[in-house]
């Protein structure tokens, strides 16, 4: 395993990481280059990569455990099980062809928010926190529906991201059918 | 003559010269092959082995220099611009990184954990790995 925390800096995951001391590595992605390669808009996302470095699940939600359940309605279960027959003995969820047809991909507007998330990162790097905040807002009009954007520029901005700017996106979010909480799986069957 | 321009290219930061007017960036040539890496000539905008016909944009991307929108807009890639503070950023097109994920190999990535100590992702070939983003917020 590799975790990769989209946080804007090594201390916001910190005290998760020391509390867990993990053996597998553990990294820090300020810049969201995971999320942008991997195409990953919201946490906690997982994707399996093979023994020859191959994608064999795309980008798909993870849940580790049942905490938050009650809010997302995602049972960790089903993945957790898939993902033990995969590690014991290879088997996959779908092959090949139904893997590609299930794959998200990226739009143009995508791409574009995550060009303006990088610009306002940068002018907040370089202490130009009021022109920062114009390509935060910008990246979030261009993605509405990426946490990795919204949520996880709240920080950045000194915005709660637990508090009414989170709560205005979430509900955005579950008016437009909560994109991102539809395992690959369940998409396979419907 | 010109402004002080920073130019991200995919997380590469230059700093170049510019022209900045009309809301428009013009860069010379040499900034463009120094912050880009591509090049004008006679075949069109070239970098190594590939050249992107210039066409309808002649009148925007020519020996005189370059205007970074319309070279975005050749490269097919997006483009974030800030002209106060004189910073571009251009980042990955859909198209490309789409094709990367299609293809099924995976995108290989080096990043510090809390010690500061790098890992990328293809030094775990040979093992099966679960790649898990997640954050604190």
């Amino acid at each position: 395993m590799i975790t990769v925390a989209l946080d804007k800096c090594a201390d916001d995951p910190r005290p998760f990481i020391e509390a867990a001391a993990p053996s597998h590595p553990s990294l820090i992605d300020a810049e969201h280059r995971v999320a942008d390669l991997y195409r990953i808009v919201n946490v906690p996302t997982g994707v399996w990569i093979n023994e020859h470095g191959r994608i064999a699940r795309p980008s798909d939600v993870a849940f580790g455990n049942d905490t938050f359940k009650d809010m997302h309605g995602i049972e960790s279960g089903p993945h957790l099980n898939a993902l033990r027959a995969w590690v014991t003995n290879g088997t996959l969820p779908f092959d090949a062809g139904t893997l590609k047809d299930l794959q998200r991909l990226p739009t143009p507007d995508e791409q574009s928010a995550r060009t303006e998330f990088a610009l306002a990162w940068y002018l907040h790097q370089t202490g130009k926190s009021e022109a920062a905040e114009r390509h935060f807002v910008r990246a979030g009009e261009l993605a509405p529906h990426d946490f990795t954007i919204r949520r996880g520029s709240m920080p950045i901005r000194g915005l709660d991201p637990m508090g009414p700017p989170f709560f205005e996106m979430y509900t955005q979010w579950a008016d437009a059918g909560k994109p991102y909480y539809e395992p690959l799986t369940t998409r396979k069957e419907s | 003559m010109g402004d002080t321009f920073t130019l991200i290219d995919e997380g590469r930061i230059s700093s170049i010269t510019a022209t900045v007017s009309n809301d428009r960036v013009r860069l010379a040539p040499d900034a463009l092959k120094a912050a880009l890496g591509w090049e004008l000539k006679p075949q069109g905008l070239c970098k190594d082995d590939r050249c992107v016909p210039i066409g309808r944009h002649a009148d925007r991307v020519n020996a005189n220099g370059a205007d970074l929108a319309a070279v975005a807009e050749l490269l097919g890639r997006p483009l974030a611009i800030d002209l106060p503070e004189r910073v571009a950023c251009l980042g990955a097109s859909a198209a490309q990184r789409a094709a990367q994920l299609a293809s099924l190999e995976a995108p290989d990535f080096t990043l510090p954990d809390l010690s500061g100590k790098l890992h990328k992702l293809s030094d775990y070939r040979g093992k099966k790995v679960l790649l898990v983003a997640y954050a604190s917020w």
